[in-house]
């Protein structure tokens, strides 16, 4: 993999809110590259700017100066189209929650982000079962999601993650309404699929779970504290 | 897979239906996972359709039967006829016997005929009540002294036999045309034709049957003039000059302690107008020459094409009213659905989130709930519509009222449900899809 060309690029990006008569701001002039392949954790007290950054690398919200940079593509002064589009096709979610949607089963679910990209039904159907059989969730298909455990709820969400093959999953507090064992295999599927080549940024506020990323971001107060390779 | 993807966009078109059909499914999966609540929706809309194709159903039978036995009068023609004044009544309860003279006279129809352009046809009608005997039956009867061609211009069909001729009415010959009824009660069990029948001392051969209407005496009091269907029913038809002969022009009734006389020529007059327009104003003339000529109002004019007018007038007023309320019931319909729509939004705004963070376009949230409503809707309407077209048959059995579904209303009733579904589902729509994506995805 071509390590030398960063699939994801933030340039000197501020984020502030009004609230009220008060402007505050979130995020204080941040700039990171992260190659493809990379597993990086992202750390920090409550509110530090974790959730912003998050909301800014899944283009769910635009930064108020700086640039960033998704692959090709400089996201931070898209339409709101345009944002959707490239939230389908270049990032993955995994929420804490799972955020699936109940009325539809395992390998529907799996091709929500492929319908909104239109793909032909029969492809995005054989992409999905393939991505659950991939995350062990093969026998399941047709299960409606009240029907799973957390652990295989959240498996689910990660089959979605991975259907549209994105740049970047990114995982918020992945394993944070899961019991231990479970949160160890999702973690466990995460270094699997990041040695498969894929690339996970995942926020967290557990150490250990943090340990488990090749390289650790860690903020304070819209700043970037400190920046390490693990491995 | 990968690179596939910009070749996705250009195939879209061809998707696009495939597409629809997922985005249905996907509406009916939502809808059913709250069946009740989307059954109670559409409910508001299928009482609303439904109330406008029986409203319009019953209001369209009723005015349809009125016409029909206005028409039956003939909408060219003039009735005129005799009515006794209201206080020579209570002169000839005095118990004196003396003629009571009044009513239409023959030198009338000759000053219309001579005075008034216009007028083609008049047949004149003199109506003797007696009892008409075949051998040991008997029936109390209105015999009609009338012209040969008074069937065509009342719009009266023979059932069997013929009506009179010129011949038979120059002759003064003793031959009659019974109505329906009378033939029945007359002749209970042979066929009258060629039999006869005795009025006092002479007798009348039976030499036809007028036809029963089809319609029949349902509403009497609809019933218009004296040429309506239920009175044609008990009727018995002679020729004029025989009636003129036979009974002269004074008629004897028995009373309480007395005898009524009255002399009245003619007790009805059928005038037919060439031009279908110049019916009212002939109407006019005729009624301004009768003024003239009479000193009391001892005669009534009616004119059929006025009374049909007038229907069409209180059935435009019908339809307005009938279509008001079932406007307003669609309208509740269609609030209840985006009130339903919007509880749905925010009871979705989780599900909104998540849609838009695997990239649903502000579009695709718009579609996805305008389906769900437009859905709801249309299957209220055919619901509706089915209920609708049901309940008219319901009506005409138990009520006997003629109902008219015509085939405009359900056509009508439905599209306006999905164009309510549409409408109200815009803004619920509208709603969802211009939620903040960060803020619907931590919405609980």
């Amino acid at each position: 993999m071509d390590h030398s060309k960063p699939i994801v690029r933030l340039e000197d990006v501020h984020k502030r809110y009004q609230m009220g008569f008060v402007t505050v701001e979130a995020l204080r002039g941040l700039s990171f590259e992260i190659h493809p392949g990379e597993y990086i954790s992202i750390m920090g007290p409550s509110g530090c700017g974790k959730s912003t950054l998050l909301n800014l690398l899944g283009c769910l919200d635009r930064p108020s100066t700086g640039r960033y940079l998704l692959g090709e593509e400089d996201v931070s002064k898209m339409e709101d189209d345009d944002l959707s589009a490239i939230r389908g096709k270049r990032l993955g979610f995994v929420f804490q929650s799972y955020n699936l949607i109940q009325q539809l089963t395992v390998v529907e679910n799996i091709e929500v982000p492929l319908y909104y990209q239109h793909w032909p039904e029969e492809q995005s159907r054989a992409v999905a079962t393939e991505m659950a059989k991939r995350v062990g969730l093969g026998s399941r298909l047709d299960h409606k999601p009240f029907e799973l455990s957390g652990g295989q709820q959240q498996r689910v969400a990660i089959a979605r993650a991975l259907a549209s093959d994105p740049l970047v999953i990114l995982a918020d507090e992945a394993t944070g309404n899961l019991d231990s064992s479970s949160g160890r295999e999702i973690l466990d599927l995460f270094d699997e699929l990041n040695g498969q080549g894929k690339t996970f940024i995942m926020v967290t506020h557990d150490e250990d779970t943090a340990r488990r990323a090749s390289r650790a971001i860690r903020l304070r107060d819209g700043l970037l504290e400190s920046d390490t390779r693990l491995r | 897979m990968r690179g596939e993807s910009k070749s996705f966009e250009t195939v879209r078109h061809d998707l696009k239906w495939s597409r629809l059909k997922r985005t249905v499914r996907l509406g009916l999966k939502s809808l059913w996972m709250h069946r009740l609540r989307s059954m109670l929706t559409a409910l508001g809309i299928v009482f609303g359709v439904c109330s406008v194709i029986a409203m319009l159903a019953i209001g369209e039978g009723a005015s349809h039967e009125a016409q029909e036995q206005i028409k039956s009068l003939g909408s060219q023609n003039i009735i005129l006829t005799s009515v006794k004044p209201p206080d020579e009544q209570k002169v000839s309860n005095t118990g004196q016997s003396y003629v009571l003279d009044y009513g239409l006279k023959y030198s009338d129809i000759k000053a219309i005929q001579s005075t008034i352009p216009g007028v083609s046809v008049i047949v004149p009608g003199r109506i003797i009540r007696e009892f008409v005997w075949n051998i040991t039956q008997r029936v109390d009867c209105k015999i009609m002294g009338t012209v040969p061609w008074y069937p065509s211009m009342r719009n009266q069909r023979i059932a069997r036999g013929r009506f009179f001729t010129e011949q038979e009415m120059t002759e003064k010959s003793n031959v009659c045309v019974l109505g329906a009824e009378t033939a029945e009660k007359l002749f209970p069990l042979e066929s009258p034709l060629g039999g006869s029948v005795r009025v006092g001392e002479a007798y009348y051969r039976v030499i036809g049957v007028m036809e029963a209407h089809a319609n029949g005496p349902k509403t009497p009091e609809a019933s218009v003039g004296g040429g309506n269907t239920s009175e044609t029913l008990n009727r018995m038809f002679i020729p004029l000059a025989t009636a003129k002969t036979r009974y002269g022009e004074v008629l004897r009734k028995r009373r309480t302690g007395s005898f009524e006389q009255e002399r009245v020529a003619l007790h009805e007059v059928t005038v037919k107008v060439a031009e279908l327009g110049e019916v009212v104003n002939v109407s006019y003339a005729i009624e301004a020459l009768l003024k003239r000529n009479h000193k009391k109002k001892d005669y009534e004019i009616t004119v059929p094409l006025e009374q049909l007018k007038r229907a069409e007038r209180t059935k435009q007023i019908f339809n307005i009213v009938l279509g008001s309320i079932a406007a307003i019931s669609l309208l509740v319909g269609g609030i209840g659905i985006m009130n339903i729509m919007l509880a749905s939004v925010t009871e979705r705004t989780r599900e909104i989130g998540i849609r838009r963070a695997l990239g649903a376009k502000r579009r695709d949230i718009v579609t996805q709930f305008l389906v769900e409503t437009v859905m709801l809707s249309g299957a209220g309407g055919i619901i509706g519509v089915a209920l609708g077209m049901a309940i008219p048959f319901v009506v005409t059995y138990f009520a006997k009222m003629v109902t008219i579904v015509t085939f405009w209303s359900p056509v009508v009733a439905f599209s306006i449900s999905g164009l309510v579904g549409v409408v109200f589902g815009i803004y619920p729509a509208m709603r969802a899809a211009n939620m903040d994506p960060v803020e619907a995805l931590r919405h609980e």
